[in-house]
């Protein structure tokens, strides 16, 4: 009796989306890290530690100047926190991530030691897209773990659906773009066209250090430095890739549906 | 191995000295290649070594059935060379990335058009293969797809429903990733080997450590190598699982598809435990691995890995049980085990069209020389045989790692990688998910990196989807693309 074997699994097994945003969000993996902190105060004269081992040039320290951190160009190896003598960049565990302007990533100096979240889309945008944000998700280079950790959203677990975010088939269908990779030359017009076609108003979102910066192939002629190079980005979610609770928040965060702001809220992240 | 070969002999992830390998003139080359895959060897990878203007050959060869990897190169040649493709068919699109790369022409190639570089108009601009008549139609599909999904152009030739040819045109993944690596390696080397395909992480970032280590003349500590192979064997089951979802969602059999989506993710978030991040970034590293697991941790994750496996198992038997799905998977996007053996096609597409083929068993090397993963073979090469070798993989990975976690090694995780050895050719090979990922090395007088050679799975594998698509209603194209389900950034680079 194949059928009802299916349905009574399905019956037993209940309900499998998880609380959140209701509820705590899911933990993190432990050796995960989460967001990056940089006390530049911190840092010894002369030191560039950070810098030699970094490979995406995202930690700079132009001396005497203190270090600086772009966790837009960071994918997030944690070399840097291992090779600092002082602990002057350490990982914060959080996976709250996402910020609405590019210069928001840039960590170090007095007052900037952590990123600044992204506020909610203005009162127009959050009226049009707040209970229904339709998206066309545009890989330019990605190298597919963004695009899976994106993709996996759409399952039970996570179940996107429910805050009326979906990806849609066509541009003509979506109120904006989710880009990742970091645009190659070969994917540049085909992004753009995809762009124009989508009707205004319209968002782009980021997702990942290509799309944000390039990732481990900023410099190579073949792509483009993110997708900020080609269009305005209103979304940043760093990571490589970032974990999929880190893509729902900057959604969720954007869209205005989460209640808590700010950087000292509780989130359960330790591993059961 | 009984009979003589004139090429040079070494097993996977050991090195030769360049001065060691056969050189032959350029004929002489092609013939001798011919000559073994004539008689049934594989082209693991062809390819060109820049010898100032000139141009030198290099030809890997995988004798599967003698566990041995054959290496020649031809003397320095300008201009053009014979192609080999009208009579090896495995030639195909190694003599096209040839002439993209160096500007050498493959004479007679019958379909020679560049195989990711845009020059200037994008990749898919062109000519494409035609059939003409009053009945044919073409449909044109990409780069950016339906979902979500990597960019690729599908140029279809159709009769009615009927798909008659389908031409893929990839690279707009392209990176440059393989260009970059001259004069290395450099400090992002090893996170760009780590996204050579962001879903193959493991497999590519081990062959780039085993290709290290064996030009370096050292080997991983014994437990490193067997933290690679457990984490190998989760990549596979969570792609594995992810594909048997994704199938299962492609006709419209949603249990087994909601289902799969949320195991695939349990199995990403096993190798996140090793190492933080579900694609398993972070873990391999030339000389071991980044990451240890305690008792405490590995019995974590024993604990997960038989609830997900237990799951994954429920999943899999509403699948098999339900008769829509086997008349949707049945005699779907078929491919000869002829055709198979000819386009040299390799992993999980290859062994479900009965070929024993499996890196792991032909060729082991790091933990797999210790401890064998039976080979998962079907007979039919349709959909429904790609899914099942899929099935069965998932059991003897799971089988795999209950007995490995067990088994662990003491000692060290990562040993001081030693200078790499100068003027040096090195091979890897590894079986990914998708099947063989295959890294060649050669060095040069200072020990760098003078040239590498990244040849994913896909690379080989999406000439069998044209083929499985050729007489198949172009509504099936979902189905047959989710049952290769090829990397388009791993054949772009």
């Amino acid at each position: 009796m194949f059928i009802y074997d299916t349905l009574l699994n399905r019956l037993k097994r209940g309900c499998e989306t998880m609380a959140y945003p209701g509820g705590p969000a899911p933990a993190l993996p432990d050796r995960h890290g989460g967001a990056l902190r940089v006390e530049a105060a911190k840092c010894p004269v002369g030191c560039t530690a950070c810098v030699a081992v970094c490979p995406t040039e995202a930690v700079t320290r132009l001396l005497p100047q203190p270090v600086a951190l772009d966790l837009g160009r960071c994918i997030f190896c944690s070399e840097c926190v291992q090779a600092c003598p002082t602990g002057a960049i350490t990982q914060t565990g959080d996976h709250r991530m996402a910020v609405g302007r590019r210069e928001d990533l840039l960590l170090g100096v007095a007052g900037r030691e952590q990123l600044r979240l992204t506020g909610a889309l203005d009162d127009k945008l959050r009226r049009l897209f707040g209970r229904s944000l339709k998206l066309r998700q545009v890989s330019a280079g990605g190298c597919a773990a963004c695009e899976a950790d994106t993709n996996v959203l759409g399952t039970i677990g996570w179940d996107l659906g429910r805050f009326g975010i979906q990806f849609v088939a066509s541009p003509r269908h979506a109120d904006g773009l989710l880009i990742t990779g970091p645009v190659t030359k070969n994917m540049e017009l085909a992004l753009k066209k995809t762009y124009a076609a989508v009707p205004e108003p319209k968002i782009v979102i980021a997702v990942g250090a290509c799309a944000i910066a390039g990732g481990p192939f900023v410099g190579h002629p073949q792509v483009n430095p993110g997708a900020g190079a080609l269009l305005p980005v209103d979304l940043f979610i760093p990571g490589c890739p970032p974990h999929p609770l880190t893509i729902l928040d900057g959604l969720l965060r954007m869209l205005g549906r989460l209640e808590e702001s700010g950087r000292n809220s509780q989130t359960n992240r330790n591993e059961p | 191995m009984s009979r003589t070969t004139p090429f040079a002999l070494l097993t996977n992830s050991n090195a030769l000295p360049w001065a060691d390998v056969p050189e032959w003139p350029l004929p002489e080359f092609l013939r001798h290649v011919g000559v073994e895959l004539d008689r049934g060897e594989r082209l693991s990878s062809l390819f060109g070594v820049p010898e100032g203007a000139a141009l030198r050959l290099v030809a890997v060869l995988a004798f599967d059935a003698g566990n041995t990897l054959a290496v020649a190169r031809s003397q320095p040649f300008s201009g053009s060379f014979p192609s080999l493709t009208p009579t090896h068919s495995q030639a195909h699109l190694f003599e096209r990335e040839i002439w993209e790369q160096h500007g050498a022409v493959p004479e007679h190639h019958p379909w020679l058009k560049a195989v990711r570089q845009d020059h200037g108009a994008g990749p898919a601009v062109g000519e494409f293969f035609r059939v003409d008549g009053r009945e044919i139609h073409e449909v044109a599909v990409g780069p950016v797809h339906a979902g979500i999904i990597e960019p690729g152009h599908f140029r279809f030739q159709c009769a009615g429903e009927d798909v008659l040819h389908l031409e893929i045109a990839l690279g707009f993944q392209h990176r440059g990733l393989e260009e970059a690596l001259a004069g290395g390696p450099h400090r992002a080397t090893v996170y760009q080997m780590e996204t050579v395909a962001g879903d193959t992480t493991i497999a590519h970032a081990t062959a780039y450590a085993n290709v290290l280590e064996a030009l370096a003349g050292t080997e991983a500590p014994l437990r490193a190598q067997w933290l690679r192979a457990l984490a190998l064997e989760l990549e596979r089951l969570a792609n594995h699982t992810g594909d048997l979802g994704a199938l299962a969602g492609d006709v419209a059999f949603l249990p087994t598809a909601s289902a799969c989506g949320k195991i695939r993710g349990d199995f990403l978030n096993l190798t996140a435990l090793l190492c933080g991040n579900r694609f398993g970034r972070g873990l391999v590293r030339p000389g071991g691995c980044q990451r240890d697991g305690d008792a405490d941790r590995l019995g974590k994750l024993r604990e997960r890995l038989e609830i997900a496996l237990a799951e994954v198992q429920q999943a899999a038997v509403w699948l098999w049980d339900a008769a829509s799905v086997r008349t949707r998977f049945e005699h779907t996007g078929h491919l000869h085990a002829t055709q198979a053996a000819e386009i040299g096609l390799v992993g999980p597409a290859a062994r479900a069209c009965g070929l024993v083929r499996d890196v792991r068993f032909d060729h082991p090397s790091g933990w797999f020389r210790f401890a064998q993963v039976p080979v998962s073979v079907w007979p039919d090469g349709d959909v429904f045989a790609r899914a099942r070798v899929r099935w069965l993989e998932i059991q003897r990975s799971g089988e795999f790692l209950r007995e490995q976690l067990n088994a662990a090694p003491d000692g060290e995780m990562r040993s001081p990688l030693p200078a790499l050895a100068p003027d040096t050719l090195a091979v890897a090979l590894v079986e990914g998910w998708r099947g063989e990922v295959c890294h060649v090395a050669l060095t040069d007088r200072a020990g760098r990196l003078r040239r590498y050679k990244i040849t994913d799975p896909s690379f080989h594998n999406w000439t069998g989807l044209a083929l499985a698509l050729r007489g198949q209603a172009i509504s099936d194209f979902p189905v047959c693309n989710k049952s290769f389900n090829l990397s388009y950034c791993g054949f772009d680079l």
